[in-house]
């Protein structure tokens, strides 16, 4: 049986402990809001894009260019995106357990890794799988500088013929309480198609061909972006859930140790009674 | 009077009417008026200009991106771009000078055009702040 003072003592534990998970949770729900924001603010700038993009495909029959080539595939690249720090649930897991399912798939021997995220590395350090770039150091947050970085890296890789397919695997935000994990093809890029029939006869300067030239690696940045942006919520949702059940386990543990230390006092109290009142028995006689 | 809309991939930073636009198209600058034909270009490395409804002309510094114009608006998906009083003129005349050392030990022609556009990026800056300031 343990004394009221232990029971304090613990109870005092866990109450710092809630607050801790407390103050996570509210740091989570400002940088999932964050995310979520950004996500909103560039999706203007996508959805332009694609526009464009549809424009000239359907302008000038034939549209080539370095991202479109199919080619046989040699090497393959699986970017994974994972966070850089942990206390969000089975976030990390989940994507590294899919990340690890694909390398074992057969005829998966050709591919080589790039990870984003300290988690990533983490694991993969320690595995045989090859990896040939780690981005961290984002802390949470989008960082556009890393995303240009890890785009032209990617597009260089896939243009000298290094790798020769390139496939992102990253958590999908769906709402605060899912994301699904996806793996989506980046390089070769598919071109977008336009389902409508365009009547617009745009003036283009430069011609075609050099505008598309321009614009596919301003394209494939924004794919990178999303693929991160869409991470970034995934794991700050994540990281809320998880610290807001904490906070509520610990919540729930703090008024059963209570109801213990009550009793364990109340008993205190009545054996120091029995022993008064048998002592005055005594004496009496 | 049109839209205009100037977003980068970060956020929107322009979106209202507007009287007149001047961005430097691929092949040069170029001006957009009200009912402008539908056009798509490239934009490079220079100065949006364009005067809003209180005629008040306000000028950016863009390291290039797109335009398209159709049905009366035009928008702008710039890679970066800044107003006038948002440019940082010691930290372009330091990235400037960056840009040249780099130039001088660059070898690979990747590295080389990298070089050479964040040194026309730099003194677009630069350039823009001396002919307003």
């Amino acid at each position: 049986m343990p004394t009221p003072r232990d029971i304090r003592k613990r109870i005092r534990a866990v109450v710092s402990t809630s607050q801790i998970t407390k103050a996570m949770q509210m740091v989570a729900a400002a940088r999932l809001r964050k995310a979520q924001q950004m996500v909103e603010q560039s999706r203007p700038y996508s959805e332009k894009m694609r526009l464009i993009l549809e424009q000239i495909s359907s302008a000038s029959a034939e549209v080539e260019h370095p991202f479109f080539q199919q080619r046989e595939v040699k090497v393959r690249v699986l970017v994974v995106f994972t966070s850089d720090r942990g206390m969000c649930g089975s976030f990390n897991t989940n994507v590294v357990r899919q990340a690890v399912r694909i390398l074992k798939e057969p005829g998966a021997e050709n591919i080589k890794l790039v990870l984003v995220g300290k988690k990533g590395e983490d694991f993969f350090r320690r595995q045989s799988w090859p990896i040939l770039k780690v981005y961290k150091g984002l802390q949470g947050r989008m960082n556009l500088e890393v995303v240009r970085d890890l785009t032209d890296y990617l597009i260089n890789l896939f243009v000298s013929g290094e790798a020769d397919h390139v496939q992102l695997l990253y958590t999908r935000f769906k709402s605060m309480v899912s994301y699904k994990l996806s793996v989506a093809d980046f390089l070769p890029i598919n071109p977008p198609k336009s389902d409508k029939i365009v009547t617009r006869q745009y003036i283009f300067e430069p011609d075609p061909k050099q505008i598309f030239g321009a614009l596919m690696p301003a394209y494939a940045l924004t794919i990178i972006q999303m693929a991160l942006a869409d991470s970034l919520a995934s794991e700050h949702g994540t990281r809320m859930i998880a610290m807001s059940l904490a906070t509520r386990n610990a919540e729930e543990m703090v008024d059963t140790l209570t109801l213990q230390y009550n009793k364990a006092r109340q008993g205190a109290i009545t054996k120091e009674l029995l022993e008064v009142v048998s002592g005055s028995e005594a004496l009496r006689g | 009077m049109f839209k205009l809309s100037i977003v980068s991939p970060e956020r929107t930073l322009y979106e209202d009417n507007v009287e007149s636009l001047i961005v430097p198209g691929g092949d040069g600058y170029l001006g957009v008026l009200s009912h402008h034909a539908p056009l798509i270009s490239t934009l490079k490395v220079g100065e949006i200009t364009f005067r809003d409804t209180d005629k008040k002309e306000v000028i950016m510094a863009t390291s290039g991106g797109f335009i398209e114009v159709s049905d009366n608006v035009a928008s702008i998906l710039v890679d970066t771009a800044e107003f006038l009083d948002e440019i940082d003129l010691s930290r372009a005349e330091n990235e400037l000078h960056r840009a040249e050392e780099l130039l001088n030990v660059t070898v690979t022609a990747a590295d080389h055009d990298r070089a050479v556009h964040s040194r026309e990026k730099a003194r677009n800056r630069i350039n823009l702040v001396k002919k307003y300031k």
